[in-house]
Protein backbone atom coordinates (compact mmCIF):
# COMPACT_ATOMS: atom_id res chain seq x y z
CA UNK A 1 0.00 0.00 0.00
CA UNK A 2 2.88 2.33 -0.13
CA UNK A 3 1.52 4.04 -3.21
CA UNK A 4 -1.48 5.83 -1.32
CA UNK A 5 -0.89 8.74 -0.39
CA UNK A 6 -3.61 9.20 2.13
CA UNK A 7 -3.89 6.44 4.74
CA UNK A 8 -5.48 5.99 7.78
CA UNK A 9 -6.05 3.09 10.15
CA UNK A 10 -8.79 2.98 12.55
CA UNK A 11 -9.00 6.73 12.80
CA UNK A 12 -11.19 7.66 15.43
CA UNK A 13 -12.54 10.79 16.91
CA UNK A 14 -14.11 11.10 20.02
CA UNK A 15 -16.05 14.05 21.77
CA UNK A 16 -16.78 14.64 25.44
CA UNK A 17 -15.46 10.64 25.74
CA UNK A 18 -18.85 9.60 24.27
CA UNK A 19 -19.96 11.15 20.61
CA UNK A 20 -18.07 9.74 18.07
CA UNK A 21 -17.53 11.96 15.56
CA UNK A 22 -15.81 9.36 13.33
CA UNK A 23 -14.91 5.78 14.49
CA UNK A 24 -12.61 3.32 13.23
CA UNK A 25 -12.29 4.55 9.60
CA UNK A 26 -9.77 3.33 7.74
CA UNK A 27 -9.28 4.40 4.21
CA UNK A 28 -6.36 4.41 1.54
CA UNK A 29 -6.70 6.96 -1.04
CA UNK A 30 -4.02 6.57 -4.54
CA UNK A 31 -2.05 9.08 -6.30
CA UNK A 32 -4.62 11.55 -8.75
CA UNK A 33 -7.49 9.90 -7.54
CA UNK A 34 -10.68 11.95 -6.93
CA UNK A 35 -11.68 10.73 -3.88
CA UNK A 36 -15.20 11.37 -2.23
CA UNK A 37 -16.83 11.42 1.05
CA UNK A 38 -20.00 10.91 0.49
CA UNK A 39 -22.41 11.44 3.50
CA UNK A 40 -25.46 13.40 5.14
CA UNK A 41 -24.59 16.74 7.55
CA UNK A 42 -22.96 15.58 10.70
CA UNK A 43 -21.45 12.21 9.58
CA UNK A 44 -18.35 12.95 10.46
CA UNK A 45 -17.19 14.11 6.96
CA UNK A 46 -15.81 17.42 8.16
CA UNK A 47 -14.13 16.17 11.29
CA UNK A 48 -12.51 13.56 9.39
CA UNK A 49 -10.76 16.32 7.46
CA UNK A 50 -9.57 18.37 10.11
CA UNK A 51 -7.93 15.05 11.39
CA UNK A 52 -6.20 14.70 8.29
CA UNK A 53 -5.44 18.57 7.81
CA UNK A 54 -3.40 18.51 11.58
CA UNK A 55 -6.34 20.49 12.87
CA UNK A 56 -7.53 18.24 15.25
CA UNK A 57 -5.83 15.04 16.76
CA UNK A 58 -7.45 12.13 16.65
CA UNK A 59 -8.77 10.51 19.57
CA UNK A 60 -7.19 7.38 18.57
CA UNK A 61 -5.89 5.23 15.31
CA UNK A 62 -3.16 6.59 13.18
CA UNK A 63 -3.03 8.45 9.97
CA UNK A 64 -0.39 9.58 7.19
CA UNK A 65 -0.36 12.15 4.44
CA UNK A 66 1.88 12.06 1.99
CA UNK A 67 3.62 10.05 4.31
CA UNK A 68 3.87 11.80 7.07
CA UNK A 69 2.07 11.61 10.49
CA UNK A 70 -0.43 14.05 10.81
CA UNK A 71 0.41 13.71 14.50
CA UNK A 72 3.72 13.43 14.92
CA UNK A 73 4.86 15.52 11.54
CA UNK A 74 1.96 18.34 11.59
CA UNK A 75 4.26 20.92 9.76
CA UNK A 76 5.14 18.57 6.92
CA UNK A 77 1.80 17.52 6.63
CA UNK A 78 0.63 21.24 6.02
CA UNK A 79 3.07 21.81 3.34
CA UNK A 80 1.41 18.84 1.20
CA UNK A 81 -1.88 20.08 1.54
CA UNK A 82 -3.85 22.40 0.00
CA UNK A 83 -7.74 22.96 1.73
CA UNK A 84 -10.79 24.62 0.85
CA UNK A 85 -12.79 25.04 3.54
CA UNK A 86 -16.88 24.61 3.89
CA UNK A 87 -17.12 28.08 5.05
CA UNK A 88 -14.69 30.50 2.75
CA UNK A 89 -12.23 31.89 5.12
CA UNK A 90 -10.54 34.35 2.81
CA UNK A 91 -9.73 37.88 4.16
CA UNK A 92 -12.84 40.44 3.41
CA UNK A 93 -10.70 43.33 4.18
CA UNK A 94 -8.57 42.13 1.50
CA UNK A 95 -8.42 41.90 -2.07
CA UNK A 96 -8.38 38.39 -3.77
CA UNK A 97 -4.41 39.66 -4.91
CA UNK A 98 -3.62 40.12 -1.72
CA UNK A 99 -4.94 37.04 -0.10
CA UNK A 100 -3.28 34.89 -2.67
CA UNK A 101 0.34 37.41 -1.50
CA UNK A 102 -0.68 36.47 2.01
CA UNK A 103 -0.46 32.61 1.33
CA UNK A 104 2.54 33.09 -1.08
CA UNK A 105 4.23 34.64 2.16
CA UNK A 106 2.92 31.67 4.08
CA UNK A 107 4.01 28.44 2.47
CA UNK A 108 7.40 30.29 1.72
CA UNK A 109 7.21 30.27 -2.01
CA UNK A 110 10.64 32.02 -3.82
CA UNK A 111 10.27 35.68 -4.58
CA UNK A 112 10.43 35.56 -8.08
CA UNK A 113 7.78 32.96 -8.60
CA UNK A 114 4.97 34.78 -6.34
CA UNK A 115 3.49 37.05 -9.25
CA UNK A 116 3.33 34.53 -11.86
CA UNK A 117 1.99 31.66 -9.73
CA UNK A 118 -0.82 34.44 -8.80
CA UNK A 119 -1.62 35.12 -12.16
CA UNK A 120 -1.59 31.51 -13.35
CA UNK A 121 -3.84 30.70 -9.69
CA UNK A 122 -6.43 33.83 -10.84
CA UNK A 123 -6.09 32.51 -14.67
CA UNK A 124 -7.29 29.04 -13.67
CA UNK A 125 -10.70 29.98 -11.64
CA UNK A 126 -10.68 33.41 -14.08
CA UNK A 127 -11.15 35.39 -11.43
CA UNK A 128 -8.30 37.85 -12.97
CA UNK A 129 -10.02 40.97 -13.68
CA UNK A 130 -11.47 40.82 -10.52
CA UNK A 131 -8.11 40.67 -8.90
CA UNK A 132 -7.66 43.91 -7.44
CA UNK A 133 -10.96 43.86 -5.46
CA UNK A 134 -12.21 43.64 -2.23
CA UNK A 135 -13.24 40.40 -1.15
CA UNK A 136 -16.69 41.77 0.31
CA UNK A 137 -17.73 42.63 -3.28
CA UNK A 138 -17.27 39.14 -4.60
CA UNK A 139 -19.97 36.75 -4.58
CA UNK A 140 -20.10 33.61 -3.09
CA UNK A 141 -19.00 31.49 -6.22
CA UNK A 142 -16.39 33.64 -6.73
CA UNK A 143 -15.17 33.38 -2.88
CA UNK A 144 -15.59 29.49 -3.74
CA UNK A 145 -12.64 29.88 -6.61
CA UNK A 146 -10.68 32.09 -5.01
CA UNK A 147 -10.49 29.75 -1.95
CA UNK A 148 -9.43 27.38 -4.77
CA UNK A 149 -6.73 29.54 -6.11
CA UNK A 150 -5.13 30.23 -2.67
CA UNK A 151 -5.36 25.89 -2.03
CA UNK A 152 -3.62 25.91 -5.29
CA UNK A 153 -0.76 28.19 -5.27
CA UNK A 154 1.67 26.52 -3.48
CA UNK A 155 0.86 23.05 -5.48
CA UNK A 156 0.09 20.96 -2.87
CA UNK A 157 0.13 17.12 -3.84
CA UNK A 158 -2.93 16.86 -1.88
CA UNK A 159 -5.90 19.14 -1.92
CA UNK A 160 -8.72 19.12 0.30
CA UNK A 161 -12.44 20.52 -0.43
CA UNK A 162 -15.38 20.58 2.03
CA UNK A 163 -18.22 20.54 0.78
CA UNK A 164 -16.74 22.79 -2.19
CA UNK A 165 -20.58 23.72 -3.87
CA UNK A 166 -22.51 24.16 -0.45
CA UNK A 167 -24.20 27.31 -1.38
CA UNK A 168 -23.50 27.76 -4.61
CA UNK A 169 -26.73 28.00 -7.33
CA UNK A 170 -26.50 25.20 -10.49
CA UNK A 171 -24.24 27.14 -12.74
CA UNK A 172 -21.80 27.86 -9.85
CA UNK A 173 -21.78 24.08 -9.42
CA UNK A 174 -21.36 22.87 -12.36
CA UNK A 175 -18.23 25.71 -13.10
CA UNK A 176 -16.76 24.52 -9.71
CA UNK A 177 -17.06 20.84 -11.05
CA UNK A 178 -14.91 21.88 -14.41
CA UNK A 179 -12.21 23.30 -12.19
CA UNK A 180 -12.10 20.24 -9.67
CA UNK A 181 -11.54 18.15 -12.81
CA UNK A 182 -9.10 20.21 -14.26
CA UNK A 183 -7.06 19.97 -11.74
CA UNK A 184 -6.85 16.36 -11.55
CA UNK A 185 -5.75 16.25 -15.52
CA UNK A 186 -3.94 19.09 -15.48
CA UNK A 187 -1.87 18.91 -11.99
CA UNK A 188 -2.16 15.14 -11.34
CA UNK A 189 -3.52 16.84 -7.79
CA UNK A 190 -4.82 14.05 -5.15
CA UNK A 191 -8.45 15.47 -4.28
CA UNK A 192 -10.67 14.44 -1.50
CA UNK A 193 -13.62 15.88 -1.41
CA UNK A 194 -16.38 15.67 1.10
CA UNK A 195 -20.04 16.03 -0.02
CA UNK A 196 -24.18 15.31 0.75
CA UNK A 197 -24.90 15.80 -2.76
CA UNK A 198 -24.97 12.28 -4.00
CA UNK A 199 -24.64 14.21 -7.63
CA UNK A 200 -21.38 15.77 -6.83
CA UNK A 201 -19.86 12.25 -5.74
CA UNK A 202 -21.21 10.81 -8.59
CA UNK A 203 -20.26 12.55 -11.25
CA UNK A 204 -16.80 13.68 -9.78
CA UNK A 205 -15.28 10.99 -7.24
CA UNK A 206 -13.37 8.12 -8.71
CA UNK A 207 -14.29 5.99 -5.46
CA UNK A 208 -16.81 7.10 -3.18
CA UNK A 209 -16.66 6.45 0.94
CA UNK A 210 -20.28 6.41 1.99
CA UNK A 211 -20.05 7.51 5.53
CA UNK A 212 -22.84 7.29 8.13
CA UNK A 213 -22.57 8.24 11.88
CA UNK A 214 -19.06 8.03 11.91
CA UNK A 215 -18.41 5.19 9.89
CA UNK A 216 -17.51 3.72 6.37
CA UNK A 217 -20.61 1.69 5.54
CA UNK A 218 -19.24 1.37 1.92
CA UNK A 219 -16.06 1.75 -0.38
CA UNK A 220 -15.88 1.62 -4.21
CA UNK A 221 -16.55 2.91 -7.65
CA UNK A 222 -19.89 4.78 -8.01
CA UNK A 223 -20.82 2.61 -10.90
CA UNK A 224 -20.18 -0.77 -8.67
CA UNK A 225 -21.76 0.62 -5.93
CA UNK A 226 -24.53 1.13 -7.88
CA UNK A 227 -24.43 -2.03 -8.99
CA UNK A 228 -24.36 -3.72 -5.80
CA UNK A 229 -28.08 -2.56 -5.72
CA UNK A 230 -28.31 -5.26 -7.85
CA UNK A 231 -30.31 -4.22 -10.88
CA UNK A 232 -32.51 -1.31 -11.89
CA UNK A 233 -35.95 0.15 -9.80
CA UNK A 234 -39.56 0.24 -11.17
CA UNK A 235 -41.80 1.86 -9.21
CA UNK A 236 -45.10 0.90 -9.87
CA UNK A 237 -48.39 2.31 -8.41
CA UNK A 238 -51.80 -0.02 -8.54
CA UNK A 239 -54.65 -0.85 -6.32
CA UNK A 240 -54.22 -5.09 -6.73
CA UNK A 241 -51.18 -5.94 -8.89
CA UNK A 242 -50.48 -9.44 -9.03
CA UNK A 243 -47.19 -9.48 -6.72
CA UNK A 244 -47.56 -13.63 -6.90
CA UNK A 245 -47.24 -13.43 -10.83
CA UNK A 246 -44.43 -10.90 -10.77
CA UNK A 247 -42.24 -12.38 -8.61
CA UNK A 248 -41.96 -15.51 -10.62
CA UNK A 249 -39.87 -13.70 -12.86
CA UNK A 250 -36.21 -14.80 -12.91
CA UNK A 251 -35.41 -11.29 -13.27
CA UNK A 252 -37.22 -9.70 -10.26
CA UNK A 253 -34.72 -9.59 -7.37
CA UNK A 254 -37.26 -7.66 -4.69
CA UNK A 255 -40.17 -6.14 -4.49
CA UNK A 256 -41.31 -3.62 -1.43
CA UNK A 257 -44.14 -2.21 -0.22
CA UNK A 258 -45.37 0.66 0.59
CA UNK A 259 -49.03 1.59 0.53
CA UNK A 260 -50.19 1.35 -3.21
CA UNK A 261 -46.66 2.07 -4.11
CA UNK A 262 -44.23 -1.25 -5.38
CA UNK A 263 -40.71 -0.99 -5.75
CA UNK A 264 -39.28 -3.74 -8.00
CA UNK A 265 -35.46 -4.42 -8.10
CA UNK A 266 -34.59 -6.36 -11.18
CA UNK A 267 -32.19 -7.16 -13.86
CA UNK A 268 -32.38 -5.11 -17.25
CA UNK A 269 -35.83 -3.20 -16.57
CA UNK A 270 -35.47 -2.08 -20.51
CA UNK A 271 -35.74 -5.49 -21.58
CA UNK A 272 -37.66 -7.00 -19.27
CA UNK A 273 -40.82 -4.15 -18.76
CA UNK A 274 -42.97 -5.44 -21.32
CA UNK A 275 -42.78 -9.35 -19.35
CA UNK A 276 -43.55 -7.55 -16.14
CA UNK A 277 -46.33 -5.65 -17.01
CA UNK A 278 -48.47 -7.83 -18.86
CA UNK A 279 -48.11 -10.06 -15.42
CA UNK A 280 -48.92 -7.09 -13.01
CA UNK A 281 -52.37 -6.34 -14.63
CA UNK A 282 -54.08 -2.92 -14.58
CA UNK A 283 -51.43 -0.68 -13.32
CA UNK A 284 -52.25 3.84 -12.67
CA UNK A 285 -48.37 4.66 -12.92
CA UNK A 286 -45.13 3.14 -13.60
CA UNK A 287 -41.81 4.73 -13.68
CA UNK A 288 -37.95 2.84 -14.85
CA UNK A 289 -34.71 4.46 -13.39
CA UNK A 290 -31.65 3.01 -12.78
CA UNK A 291 -30.32 3.12 -8.91
CA UNK A 292 -29.10 5.96 -7.64
CA UNK A 293 -26.02 6.94 -4.88
CA UNK A 294 -28.77 7.68 -2.94
CA UNK A 295 -30.44 3.81 -3.01
CA UNK A 296 -26.62 2.86 -2.28
CA UNK A 297 -27.42 4.99 0.72
CA UNK A 298 -30.31 3.29 1.75
CA UNK A 299 -29.10 -0.30 0.91
CA UNK A 300 -26.39 0.24 3.20
CA UNK A 301 -28.16 2.28 6.02
CA UNK A 302 -31.99 1.93 5.59
CA UNK A 303 -32.51 5.31 4.73
CA UNK A 304 -32.14 7.98 2.15
CA UNK A 305 -29.54 10.79 2.02
CA UNK A 306 -32.43 13.83 2.73
CA UNK A 307 -33.93 11.68 5.70
CA UNK A 308 -30.79 11.17 7.33
CA UNK A 309 -30.24 15.29 6.98
CA UNK A 310 -31.94 15.48 10.16
CA UNK A 311 -29.30 16.66 12.10
CA UNK A 312 -28.35 13.17 14.24
CA UNK A 313 -25.28 14.47 15.59
CA UNK A 314 -27.10 17.89 17.35
CA UNK A 315 -29.80 15.58 18.50
CA UNK A 316 -26.86 13.35 20.54
CA UNK A 317 -24.73 15.80 21.45
CA UNK A 318 -28.36 17.48 23.27
CA UNK A 319 -28.93 14.13 24.24
CA UNK A 320 -25.48 13.81 26.13
CA UNK A 321 -25.62 17.16 27.52
CA UNK A 322 -29.26 16.58 28.73
CA UNK A 323 -27.64 13.40 30.77
CA UNK A 324 -25.67 15.36 32.57
CA UNK B 1 10.40 30.96 13.69
CA UNK B 2 10.62 32.12 10.53
CA UNK B 3 11.08 35.96 9.42
CA UNK B 4 9.18 35.83 6.02
CA UNK B 5 6.29 34.11 8.20
CA UNK B 6 6.49 36.77 10.41
CA UNK B 7 6.49 39.72 8.02
CA UNK B 8 3.46 37.94 6.04
CA UNK B 9 1.07 38.68 8.99
CA UNK B 10 2.46 41.67 9.71
CA UNK B 11 1.36 42.75 6.82
CA UNK B 12 -2.18 41.86 6.82
CA UNK B 13 -2.33 42.60 10.33
CA UNK B 14 -1.75 46.11 8.43
CA UNK B 15 -3.49 46.34 5.21
CA UNK B 16 -6.81 45.48 7.63
CA UNK B 17 -6.25 48.18 9.97
CA UNK B 18 -5.65 50.87 7.51
CA UNK B 19 -8.85 49.64 5.78
CA UNK B 20 -11.24 49.45 8.89
CA UNK B 21 -11.51 53.13 9.12
CA UNK B 22 -13.16 52.96 12.42
CA UNK B 23 -9.78 51.51 13.79
CA UNK B 24 -8.16 53.88 12.28
CA UNK B 25 -10.19 57.14 13.72
CA UNK B 26 -10.17 55.54 17.04
CA UNK B 27 -6.31 55.30 16.88
CA UNK B 28 -5.97 58.87 16.28
CA UNK B 29 -8.88 60.09 18.19
CA UNK B 30 -8.24 58.43 21.06
CA UNK B 31 -5.05 59.57 22.55
CA UNK B 32 -6.51 63.02 21.73
CA UNK B 33 -9.35 62.62 23.77
CA UNK B 34 -7.18 61.10 26.94
CA UNK B 35 -5.10 63.95 26.61
CA UNK B 36 -8.02 66.87 26.85
CA UNK B 37 -10.05 65.06 29.80
CA UNK B 38 -6.96 64.41 31.80
CA UNK B 39 -5.06 67.53 31.07
CA UNK B 40 -7.44 70.32 31.20
CA UNK B 41 -9.96 68.40 33.43
CA UNK B 42 -7.52 67.64 35.86
CA UNK B 43 -6.17 70.55 36.00
CA UNK B 44 -2.11 72.36 36.31
CA UNK B 45 -2.45 74.07 39.70
CA UNK B 46 -1.33 71.15 41.71
CA UNK B 47 2.48 70.21 41.44
CA UNK B 48 3.75 66.37 41.66
CA UNK B 49 7.24 65.40 42.43
CA UNK B 50 8.49 69.27 41.62
CA UNK B 51 6.49 69.29 38.18
CA UNK B 52 2.65 70.47 37.46
CA UNK B 53 0.36 67.47 37.80
CA UNK B 54 -0.49 68.16 33.76
CA UNK B 55 2.94 67.26 33.18
CA UNK B 56 3.56 64.66 35.59
CA UNK B 57 0.60 62.63 34.29
CA UNK B 58 1.80 62.69 30.34
CA UNK B 59 4.05 59.57 30.49
CA UNK B 60 0.45 57.87 32.54
CA UNK B 61 -2.03 58.88 29.76
CA UNK B 62 0.82 57.78 27.17
CA UNK B 63 0.74 54.38 28.47
CA UNK B 64 -3.60 54.30 29.19
CA UNK B 65 -3.60 55.11 25.38
CA UNK B 66 -1.10 52.27 23.77
CA UNK B 67 -1.60 49.88 26.99
CA UNK B 68 -5.45 49.76 26.48
CA UNK B 69 -5.17 49.37 22.37
CA UNK B 70 -2.60 46.35 22.89
CA UNK B 71 -4.25 44.72 24.85
CA UNK B 72 -7.94 45.07 22.72
CA UNK B 73 -5.98 44.32 20.52
CA UNK B 74 -6.45 40.80 21.49
CA UNK B 75 -9.88 40.85 20.69
CA UNK B 76 -9.41 40.81 16.53
CA UNK B 77 -8.21 37.65 17.02
CA UNK B 78 -11.30 36.50 18.58
CA UNK B 79 -12.85 37.85 15.53
CA UNK B 80 -10.86 36.01 13.34
CA UNK B 81 -11.88 32.92 14.49
CA UNK B 82 -15.59 33.56 14.47
CA UNK B 83 -14.91 34.31 10.67
CA UNK B 84 -13.12 31.56 10.18
CA UNK B 85 -10.18 32.98 9.28
CA UNK B 86 -7.68 32.05 10.82
CA UNK B 87 -8.41 28.10 9.92
CA UNK B 88 -6.62 29.20 7.01
CA UNK B 89 -3.74 30.57 9.38
CA UNK B 90 -3.17 27.84 11.46
CA UNK B 91 -3.52 25.18 8.45
CA UNK B 92 -0.09 26.59 6.85
CA UNK B 93 2.92 25.41 7.59
CA UNK B 94 3.49 28.85 9.70
CA UNK B 95 4.30 27.77 13.54
CA UNK B 96 2.70 28.77 15.92
CA UNK B 97 5.34 31.52 17.52
CA UNK B 98 5.67 32.68 13.79
CA UNK B 99 1.87 33.59 13.67
CA UNK B 100 2.22 35.03 17.28
CA UNK B 101 5.13 37.21 16.49
CA UNK B 102 3.94 38.37 13.64
CA UNK B 103 0.61 39.30 15.67
CA UNK B 104 2.56 40.99 18.15
CA UNK B 105 4.38 42.91 15.79
CA UNK B 106 1.40 43.92 14.49
CA UNK B 107 -0.28 45.56 17.78
CA UNK B 108 3.12 46.78 18.42
CA UNK B 109 3.02 48.92 15.35
CA UNK B 110 -0.10 50.56 15.82
CA UNK B 111 0.68 51.43 19.32
CA UNK B 112 3.72 53.20 17.80
CA UNK B 113 1.59 55.19 15.68
CA UNK B 114 -0.86 56.13 18.67
CA UNK B 115 2.27 57.04 21.44
CA UNK B 116 3.45 59.39 17.46
CA UNK B 117 0.62 60.57 18.26
CA UNK B 118 0.37 61.37 21.84
CA UNK B 119 4.20 62.28 22.04
CA UNK B 120 3.59 65.15 19.35
CA UNK B 121 0.73 66.69 21.67
CA UNK B 122 3.35 67.02 24.41
CA UNK B 123 4.79 69.63 22.75
CA UNK B 124 1.92 71.95 23.08
CA UNK B 125 1.70 71.27 26.91
CA UNK B 126 5.71 71.91 27.08
CA UNK B 127 7.28 68.34 27.43
CA UNK B 128 10.97 69.45 26.93
CA UNK B 129 12.19 66.61 24.41
CA UNK B 130 15.55 65.93 23.12
CA UNK B 131 15.86 64.07 20.19
CA UNK B 132 17.55 61.40 22.14
CA UNK B 133 14.47 61.43 24.78
CA UNK B 134 12.01 61.07 22.12
CA UNK B 135 13.32 58.29 20.60
CA UNK B 136 14.29 56.40 23.99
CA UNK B 137 10.80 57.07 24.47
CA UNK B 138 9.39 54.89 21.41
CA UNK B 139 11.75 52.58 22.58
CA UNK B 140 10.17 52.06 25.83
CA UNK B 141 6.29 52.25 23.89
CA UNK B 142 7.79 49.34 21.59
CA UNK B 143 9.26 46.72 24.91
CA UNK B 144 5.90 47.84 26.68
CA UNK B 145 3.30 47.38 23.95
CA UNK B 146 4.97 44.08 23.35
CA UNK B 147 4.47 43.07 26.90
CA UNK B 148 0.53 44.39 26.86
CA UNK B 149 -0.30 42.73 23.24
CA UNK B 150 1.12 39.14 24.53
CA UNK B 151 -1.24 39.75 26.93
CA UNK B 152 -3.85 40.86 24.47
CA UNK B 153 -3.53 37.93 22.36
CA UNK B 154 -2.88 35.60 25.06
CA UNK B 155 -6.67 36.29 26.55
CA UNK B 156 -7.85 36.17 22.80
CA UNK B 157 -6.09 32.56 21.98
CA UNK B 158 -8.65 31.52 24.74
CA UNK B 159 -11.75 33.27 23.85
CA UNK B 160 -14.34 31.89 22.12
CA UNK B 161 -16.27 35.39 22.15
CA UNK B 162 -15.89 38.75 21.62
CA UNK B 163 -18.03 39.02 25.20
CA UNK B 164 -16.19 37.01 26.49
CA UNK B 165 -12.46 38.57 25.64
CA UNK B 166 -14.09 41.90 26.55
CA UNK B 167 -15.25 41.33 30.66
CA UNK B 168 -11.59 39.31 31.15
CA UNK B 169 -9.39 42.37 29.56
CA UNK B 170 -11.65 45.29 31.01
CA UNK B 171 -11.18 43.02 34.01
CA UNK B 172 -7.36 42.98 33.87
CA UNK B 173 -7.36 46.53 32.46
CA UNK B 174 -8.43 48.95 34.85
CA UNK B 175 -6.72 47.61 37.82
CA UNK B 176 -3.50 47.68 35.52
CA UNK B 177 -3.82 51.34 34.77
CA UNK B 178 -5.01 52.81 38.25
CA UNK B 179 -2.26 50.50 40.53
CA UNK B 180 0.60 51.87 38.42
CA UNK B 181 2.10 55.02 39.00
CA UNK B 182 0.16 56.73 35.83
CA UNK B 183 -1.57 58.98 37.79
CA UNK B 184 0.38 59.53 41.78
CA UNK B 185 3.80 59.32 42.62
CA UNK B 186 5.04 56.32 44.04
CA UNK B 187 6.85 58.17 47.04
CA UNK B 188 5.07 57.53 50.63
CA UNK B 189 2.29 54.87 49.25
CA UNK B 190 0.22 52.77 51.97
CA UNK B 191 2.30 49.09 51.98
CA UNK B 192 -0.39 47.23 50.42
CA UNK B 193 -0.40 49.36 47.20
CA UNK B 194 3.19 49.42 47.49
CA UNK B 195 2.94 45.78 47.35
CA UNK B 196 0.64 45.98 43.80
CA UNK B 197 1.98 48.73 41.88
CA UNK B 198 5.87 46.90 42.37
CA UNK B 199 4.17 43.97 40.86
CA UNK B 200 2.57 45.43 38.12
CA UNK B 201 4.31 46.03 34.85
CA UNK B 202 2.55 49.50 33.67
CA UNK B 203 4.05 51.02 37.04
CA UNK B 204 7.62 50.70 35.10
CA UNK B 205 6.83 51.53 32.11
CA UNK B 206 5.20 55.06 33.66
CA UNK B 207 8.32 55.37 35.64
CA UNK B 208 11.14 55.14 32.63
CA UNK B 209 9.04 57.11 29.96
CA UNK B 210 8.58 59.73 32.80
CA UNK B 211 12.26 59.64 33.76
CA UNK B 212 13.13 59.98 30.25
CA UNK B 213 10.46 62.89 29.45
CA UNK B 214 10.91 65.05 32.57
CA UNK B 215 13.86 63.55 34.36
CA UNK B 216 11.44 62.36 37.38
CA UNK B 217 11.91 59.17 37.97
CA UNK B 218 11.54 56.34 41.37
CA UNK B 219 13.37 53.46 39.86
CA UNK B 220 16.92 53.60 38.72
CA UNK B 221 16.78 52.65 35.09
CA UNK B 222 18.28 49.66 34.62
CA UNK B 223 16.08 48.39 37.29
CA UNK B 224 13.08 49.13 34.90
CA UNK B 225 14.51 48.00 32.08
CA UNK B 226 15.18 44.55 33.40
CA UNK B 227 11.87 43.90 35.26
CA UNK B 228 10.76 45.12 31.54
CA UNK B 229 12.74 42.39 29.95
CA UNK B 230 11.23 39.72 32.23
CA UNK B 231 7.94 40.53 32.01
CA UNK B 232 8.26 40.57 27.82
CA UNK B 233 10.24 37.10 28.74
CA UNK B 234 7.57 35.87 30.19
CA UNK B 235 4.22 37.12 28.74
CA UNK B 236 5.57 36.47 25.21
CA UNK B 237 7.45 32.85 25.95
CA UNK B 238 3.23 32.64 28.03
CA UNK B 239 1.34 33.87 24.38
CA UNK B 240 3.55 31.29 22.17
CA UNK B 241 2.47 28.62 24.49
CA UNK B 242 -0.97 29.98 24.52
CA UNK B 243 -0.85 30.11 20.70
CA UNK B 244 0.22 26.35 20.37
CA UNK B 245 -2.93 25.09 22.60
CA UNK B 246 -5.23 27.76 20.24
CA UNK B 247 -7.98 25.66 18.18
CA UNK B 248 -9.88 27.06 15.11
Amino acid sequence: MSSSVIETKKLTKTFNGRIHAVQDLSISIEEGEIYGFLGPNGAGKTTTIKMLATLLDPTSGSARVNGFDVVKQPSKVRESIGIVFQEPSSDELLTGYENLRLSALMYDLPASEIESRIDGSLELVELNDRRNDLVKTYSGGMRRRLEIARGLLHRPRILFLDEPTLGLDPRGRETMWRYVERLTEELRMTILLTTHYMEEADSLADRICIIDKGKSVAIDTPARLKRKVGGDLVTIVADSPRIAEIRRLKSVRKIEQKDGTFVITMDNAAAHLQDLLKRVGKVDSVEVRSPTLDDVFIKHTGRGLEQAEGGWFEKMVQNTTNKE
Amino acid sequence: MNLRGVYAIWWREMIAFLRETPRLISAIVNPIVWLFIFGAGLGASVDVSGVDYQKFIFAGVLTQTFLFTSIFYGAYLVWDKRIDLLKSILVSPLSRATIFFGKVLGGVTISLMEALIVLVFGIFIGIPYTPASFLMSLLIVFIASAIFTSVGLTIGSMMESPEGFQLLSSFLLFPLFFLSGALFPLENLPGWLETVTAANPVTYVVDMLRGTLLGVQHFDTSHNLLLLGVFLAITSAVGVEAFKRMKS
